[in-house]
């Protein structure tokens, strides 16, 4: 292992939003928030470099203080790592340039909110960390970094539904720590390693083994708002300020999916059964009705966005079914688990861009008409022509219309249901894209509807019209580099030759 | 493949650049905004013709762009697809003109002009499409870029209507999708005409491609209209007349009776489709819809309503030529694409213009319009022969050929159902001819719009007239080479030559 090549990007990468954050907090008003621009800047700029250097290089690593594990901390930047701190780059950086213009706008209606430059760069610190981190415990305390300050940012507005929201989103996120940290150490005890690569070749199969991945993953699932632990999250989400709304739907959750990702694929292959993957996509099923369906009778349109996320988390989960074959099926080559994965893969990166889009928008449509009734939204197209675009954009790529980031998740998802011979979830999908475009349409017809009042829409900076409409372009221009993400993908463990853990713990899990 | 060529490319570069550009205009730059779709129409209609003439040199025009992995997005020029592009173009050029006249003053004329180019590109996408994804990015940009233009009044009723347009095309775009991944994974990236692949695979996978051609037919029956789908048809009828002149003639009718045909003749193969009689059940549903179709045009007082069921029903002589294996009748099905075209356009252009000038919504209020519209009600009155099948206009033609494939065939029930529909059409069209031409006008309005001589304005004036004379040679010149019979002759003869 430690004859990968050193490299000092990934301690950067955690230490410097670290740095900035406590930087920030000595200065007040503009000051905290010129510090944070910038440490934002930087640290998306870092990512970019490091992201480039793992294409050129391949996996790096980074030991912390010169300690060797198991005493010390290794942090391993490999192609999937890198993939998601890209994209937390991405989103975060246009995220930032939004706030830096949001809050002074809302400052004369909300007064000031502050911390929230502190919090989001602590936040992206955890993230980084989660990405790069290689052992169970690390995953812990990032998870944890991650859900205090994401628990902070939303109650920033010390508003009371805001307040009551962000209890029962920390109440969650506790529950789900302690679950994960649970399993966490029962695989120690039973064990003695906490490192993800030491495990995948010690763990062996077994009720202690299978226990840990089942308190494991629920954790993860109160983390990531599986159904049916999804009921934190349409509040906590809605009520936050419009960048947070946008950090916690695009990005936050997507944390728990990829420890989720790393232990299934990864680590836990010899206890994988067929059943737990039909049990785990079964939840991911409910969700993507429930969800959609949710949405659709929602009328605030943070609320929406908001449950529209539960649906789009509930397609990651289905892909998890699709990694172990049933019982008898056998596959000549791992040909199946490629669409599976990049489906997944896919689906992150294209919620990740829309969904932020998306309430970033949300957040230019409050400022303008001072609430999100979606009845006020008739002749938005006539009078915010590059919000209306923004919504339909980031709306198309929900529903997963071609040629959208969100479409190519789904055809690769229906190739791997195909594929897999799972042929039961295609009307999940087809269901899902229905409903979903069932609330997206609900929105443009009002759009498109003339408007009963003069006027009703307040100036707002054109600056964060265009910022919501670029993330929305994001979502859409991911799909070019797909061949050489996919490849970039392949030639980590994960997705290359750890692959046959999954080949052989399908094998084994089919007694 | 063969030598890739930007050409195709560029056909669709001349609406959709123009579209963008509209788009960032002001509302006021009338001039510019004129300009820019005139000019994208008639260099559309250069491009093909000059693609046209390429191609019947023996040169191959394929445009290849690998999007993502094992999606590949190809533009490939063949004869079929030129057709429907020629026929797109041609008549987008027409009903450009005619929409600036009719939305003179209007409201939003950007937003209408701009989604009016990027559907046209989506229709010429579909026509040249190259391979099965393709067509599908296509089909799903033509239901978005179709959606602002049906609610563009933005009336209640509109909004109402365009809610019910998207759930029946959002629907059956979702179950075509299902079809296309389905068929993707068992039988690879299949291009268009690469029949033999399903021929190899029918045998070992004869449950998951009769599935998959059921789930891809109907994903296409909706917009092809065909019964029980038929529903969102009617309902558009809010829209302005040049979208349903351009919805029920040209996009997005046309693009469900085109993708049933490339579905039928270049992905499973007629042999094969045969062979599993998925074209009897084909064959069912187009007859039940031509006569359904006839007999709800029947009761309708509202003109456009009308002219809607119509539609309907005309549309699944397509199907119902596809459906029916033979020469003649693959002949009739793929003539029809273009002439039911010409002919319902006339007919729309004509509802428009009578609303327009005096007005009148109701087949009721039409007595004796034809004295005061006679170049209007002329043109009228061709397409109306037209779709009852009376020669030489260019619904005969397709008629003929139907009829006489069908006997051919020994499906002599085909016959039957044509000439009752045929019974029917008259019964709905002649009415309105006779009220036009025979009846006393019950009082003497005077319109607003005649402007000097002219019955109404030019520009609604013109496409009427060209598209009326054109329904007209299309069938006086059938026999010539060059004309939509001897091409849609040719393709059918190839089909048949294996």
């Amino acid at each position: 292992m430690t004859d990968l090549p050193i490299s000092p990007y990934p301690a950067l990468l955690v230490g410097l939003p670290i740095l900035m954050a406590t930087l920030s907090l000595f200065f007040r008003t503009r000051g905290e928030a010129i510090v944070g621009i910038i440490g934002s800047l930087l640290t998306a700029g870092l990512a970019l470099i490091a992201f480039v250097e793992v294409t050129k290089m391949g996996t790096v690593i980074h030991i912390l203080g010169g300690w060797e594990p198991p005493l010390g901390i290794l942090l391993r930047m490999d192609p999937l790592a890198s993939v998601f701190i890209g994209m937390t780059a991405v989103v975060g950086v246009f995220i930032s340039l939004y706030a830096w213009r949001y809050f002074p706008a809302q400052e004369a209606t909300n007064g000031r909110l502050p911390l929230f430059w502190p919090l989001w760069l602590f936040l992206w610190a955890g993230l980084n960390g989660l990405f790069l981190s290689n052992d169970l415990f690390n995953l812990f305390v990032t998870l944890e970094v991650i859900g205090i300050s994401a628990v902070a940012l939303a109650v920033l507005s010390g508003k009371s539904p805001a307040l009551s929201a962000g209890l029962r989103y920390l109440l969650a996120a506790i529950t789900g720590s302690m679950a994960y940290l649970f399993g966490v150490a029962l695989i120690y005890g039973s064990t003695g390693t906490l490192d993800l690569k030491l495990l995948s070749q010690v763990l062996e199969p077994g009720t202690t083994t299978s226990f840990a991945l089942l308190v494991i993953t629920l954790g993860l699932m109160i983390k990531m708002a599986g159904f049916p632990f999804h009921f934190w999250l349409p509040p906590a989400h809605s009520s936050a300020p419009a960048p947070v709304s946008a950090l916690l739907s695009a990005l936050v959750v997507k944390g728990a999916f990829y420890i989720l990702l790393r232990l299934w694929m990864e680590v836990f292959g010899v206890s994988l059964t067929y059943a737990a993957g039909q049990l785990i996509g079964l939840a991911g099923a409910i969700a993507v009705i429930w969800g959609s369906w949710q949405a659709f009778m929602q009328t605030r349109l943070k609320l929406i966005v908001a449950h529209s996320s539960v649906a789009q988390l509930g397609y990651l989960l289905m892909i998890f079914p699709l990694i172990i074959l049933a019982p008898g099926v056998t596959a000549d080559s791992a040909d199946w688990l490629s669409p599976v994965w990049t489906a997944g893969i896919y689906q992150v990166l294209a919620h990740a861009f829309a969904k932020a889009s998306f309430f970033l928008s949300a957040g230019i449509i409050i400022m303008a008409l001072g609430h999100d009734r979606i009845e006020s939204l008739r002749d938005l197209v006539g009078h915010m022509r590059i919000t209306a675009l923004a919504i339909g954009l980031a709306g198309v790529s929900l529903i997963g219309l071609p040629p959208s980031g969100g479409f190519m998740a789904k055809w690769m998802l229906l190739k791997g249901i195909f594929l897999s011979g799972q042929w039961w979830w295609a009307p999940v999908v087809l269901t899902g894209s229905l409903l979903s475009a069932g609330y997206i349409f609900m929105l443009l017809r009002l759009a498109f509807a003339p408007s009963r009042e003069k006027a009703p829409f307040r100036p707002v900076p054109k600056k964060l019209e265009v910022y919501a409409l670029l993330l929305a372009l994001g979502s859409f221009l991911i799909v070019l580099p797909a061949d050489s993400l996919v490849q970039f993908l392949e030639s980590s463990e994960i997705f290359g030759s750890g692959i046959e853990t999954i080949l052989e713990g399908g094998i084994n899990g089919n007694d | 493949m063969e030598t890739t060529s930007f050409l195709p490319l560029l056909i669709l570069i001349s609406s959709l650049i123009p579209g963008i550009l509209i788009l960032l205009l002001r509302e006021e730059q009338a001039v510019l905004r004129t300009f820019l779709n005139i000019f994208g129409a008639v260099a559309k209609v250069g491009l093909i013709a000059w693609v046209f003439a390429g191609y019947l040199r023996g040169e191959e025009y394929t445009f290849v762009f690998n999007l993502a992995l094992d999606l590949t997005f190809t533009l490939r020029v063949d004869q079929l697809g030129l057709l429907f592009a020629s026929l797109s173009s041609v008549l987008w050029l027409v009903t450009t003109l005619y929409a600036i006249g009719y939305l003179e003053g209007g409201q939003h004329r950007r937003r209408f002009f701009a989604f009016f180019s990027f559907c046209v590109t989506a229709s010429t996408g579909i026509a040249l499409s190259g391979n099965v994804l393709t067509f599908f990015i296509f089909y799903e940009f033509l239901t978005l870029s179709t959606y602002p233009l049906v609610v563009h009044r933005g009336t209640d009723k509109a909004v109402e209507a365009g809610r019910t347009y998207l759930w029946y095309t959002i629907g059956g775009g979702t179950v075509l999708f299902l079809g296309v991944v389905g068929l993707f994974v068992v039988a690879g990236p299949i291009y268009f005409g690469q029949t033999e692949i399903i021929a190899g695979l029918i045998s070992e996978y004869t449950t998951q491609l009769t599935i998959l051609f059921f789930l891809m037919l109907t994903g296409l029956a909706v917009k092809a209209a065909i019964f029980p789908l038929h529903g969102w048809l009617p309902v558009s009828m809010v829209a302005p007349a040049p979208v349903s002149a351009l919805l029920h003639a040209v996009a997005v009718v046309k693009a469900g009776a085109f993708g049933i045909v490339r579905l039928v003749y270049d992905v499973y193969g007629i042999g094969i489709a045969e062979q599993m009689n998925f074209l009897s059940v084909l064959a069912v549903f187009a007859a039940f819809t031509i006569i359904y179709g006839s007999v709800r045009a029947l009761f309708q007082d509202d003109f456009k309503k009308r002219l809607a069921f119509s539609t309907v029903s005309q549309l699944s002589y397509i199907a119902l030529g596809v459906a029916i294996p033979g020469v003649l009748t693959s002949t009739g099905a793929i003539v029809h694409l273009v002439h039911q075209g010409i002919m319902k356009i006339t007919m729309f252009f004509t509802a428009g213009n009578i609303a327009e000038t005096y007005g009148y919504h109701k087949i009721s209020q039409l007595n004796g319009i034809g004295r005061r519209m006679p170049l209007t009600m002329g043109a009228f009155t061709i397409a109306a022969f037209g779709m009852i099948g009376l020669p030489p206009v260019a619904g005969f033609i397709s008629k003929w050929y139907l009829g006489l494939g069908a006997v051919e065939a020994g499906s002599y029930w085909v016959v039957f159902v044509l000439l009752v529909s045929s019974a029917l059409n008259a019964a709905y069209f002649l009415p309105i001819v006779y009220r036009a031409w025979f009846c006393e006008p019950e009082q003497e309005v005077v319109s607003q719009l005649r402007s000097g001589r002219l019955e109404t304005q030019a520009l609604l004036l013109i496409p009427v007239v060209v598209t009326g004379l054109l329904s007209l040679a299309a069938g006086v010149f059938a026999a010539t080479a060059g004309s939509p019979l001897s091409i849609a002759r040719e393709i059918a003869e190839k089909l048949y030559l294996l």
